[in-house]
């Protein structure tokens, strides 16, 4: 018996938000997922402003499945792993597609956590899935608790586990958080999501 | 704050079109009630409603409210490795035909993209054949635009960006301080006329060989970028350039089969049909 238990087909996407320290994490949860995952796996992560290159790739050769950093107003679809591209605010426009921004940073990122989150809470409401690893800021809080007001579920790395722990303890301190995983536990319960879906 | 009810939001621009003939109802929804957040947070509105009322009663506050709307981040060279090619490709390619070169910055802010192609012509030797509209719907922005007056801060990400360019000088050359401030050397600017124009209602005007449109129609829906690029093909001579952002795509655009892509990676196109 599995800790996790998932109703069937509940979720329809997912996003993650890390910064310093998480890019461990986030591939070992890339590696580790099965490579027909078919919920939409929608990353932002704090990068450097200036360097189109190279994340994308460096994400790609450690997952299971390629990373691709969309287009604005590309359509978002099932089994896709996507990246927020560097120096854009990464959003999710209602009927499921990408929306860049240049406009101001927030919280001194850009792509902003939060802007991501918080788009993505708006679209999927609560069959959305919302997951916060390591990182040296605020970024992404205030994102977690719009997942939570509306009915999404909420995951954040484990304080102890993280390199820097203060992007999921400021979750923590603002908003409801259903799981305080490690990143083991997250993939078993990406798993599970998995198998929940048919 | 309570959560923006779209609702209102549409109420808001359908408003501003009747009132003032700004049309926002097509802008994409999710960077407009970013917009709209961040105005309600600067002027301290409790709610959309608040707002409208005060863009009804005020048409000076309305004129702010169009400036903070608008997006108006932007770079000095943003994007270096597009810049090299505009200047080693775009630029030469076009000069194999055409004399003289026209080039249109669609949606320019604060200038800094206007200033960079300058500064690029400059050192080609090409300035004194370049014919240069740059336009923007917000009046204030223009002016600054046409100032040339940057804070020191960004001169140094705008410097750090010219290196990458790999530019013949300094950018130092083409500034200086004033007054705590960068104050660009208004000669660059010479050829340059700059123009209020409303992309989304605005009339097309002429033609150009070069039209720079870069992170503008992010914030359309896809309805508003059919339109406009409409707008912006009509403007463009046959075997002229289009150059949009490098997260953007034509592809899903009615009138993407008369272009064609260039260069991919910078996000050039070309006209090649009417």
């Amino acid at each position: 018996m599995s800790k996790f238990k998932i109703e069937p087909n509940r979720f329809k996407a997912i996003v993650i938000g890390g910064s310093a320290g998480s890019f461990q994490g986030i591939t070992k949860i890339l590696s580790s997922l099965p490579a027909d995952f078919q919920l939409p796996i929608i990353m932002c992560l704090h990068r450097l402003k200036h360097v189109r290159h190279g994340f994308v790739e460096a994400l790609s050769i450690k997952s299971s499945k390629p990373v691709e950093e969309p287009y604005d107003k590309e359509g978002i679809k099932k089994g896709k792993v996507y990246l927020a591209p560097a120096n854009y605010h990464l959003g999710v426009e209602l009927g499921n597609t990408f929306a860049m921004g240049t406009d101001d940073m927030v919280n001194n990122s850009r792509p902003s956590i939060d802007i991501t989150l918080e788009t993505c809470a708006y679209n999927y409401k609560n069959k959305l899935i919302g997951i916060l690893l390591s990182g040296a800021n605020r970024d992404g809080a205030m994102g977690m608790k719009k997942i939570k007001d509306r009915g999404g579920l909420t995951i954040v790395q484990s304080p102890e586990e993280c390199m820097i722990d203060t992007m999921p303890k400021s979750a923590m301190a603002l908003c409801e958080i259903d799981h305080i995983l490690k990143v083991e536990d997250i993939i078993l319960f990406l798993k599970e999501v998995h198998k929940a879906y048919s | 704050m309570q959560e923006i009810d779209i609702a209102d939001l549409r109420k808001l621009s359908e408003e501003v079109k009747t009132i003032y003939g700004y049309d926002f109802t097509n802008y994409a929804m999710s960077s407009f009630k970013r917009r709209i957040k961040r105005i309600l947070d600067l002027y301290k509105f409790p709610s959309v409603t608040v707002l409208l009322k005060k863009i009804k009663e005020d048409r000076i506050f309305f004129e702010e409210f169009i400036s903070e709307i608008t997006v108006n981040v932007t770079e000095m060279f943003r994007d270096p490795s597009f810049w090299r090619e505009v200047r080693d490709n775009v630029i030469p390619t076009i000069l194999l035909n055409h004399k003289n070169i026209s080039i249109w910055h669609a949606g320019c802010s604060s200038g800094e993209e206007v200033y960079s192609m300058a500064i690029l012509l400059e050192e080609m030797g090409l300035r004194d054949k370049a014919k240069i509209i740059a336009t923007d719907l917000d009046k204030s922005i223009l002016e600054r635009a046409k100032s040339g007056v940057y804070s020191l801060k960004n001169m140094e990400l705008n410097e750090k960006n010219y290196i990458r360019f790999e530019g013949k000088r300094s950018l130092k050359d083409y500034y200086k301080e004033v007054n705590g401030r960068a104050q660009m050397d208004q000669r660059l600017v010479d050829n340059v006329s700059f123009r209020e124009h409303d992309l989304v209602n605005g009339m097309v005007f002429n033609k150009f060989d070069l039209i720079l449109c870069r992170n503008v129609m992010i914030y359309f829906n896809q309805n508003l970028q059919n339109n406009v690029l409409k707008k912006l093909h009509e403007s463009m001579f046959k075997y002229g350039y289009l150059i949009i952002g490098s997260k953007e795509s034509l592809i899903w655009c009615e009138i993407s089969n008369k272009f064609i892509v260039v260069n991919n990676e910078e996000k050039i196109y070309k006209k090649i049909k009417d």
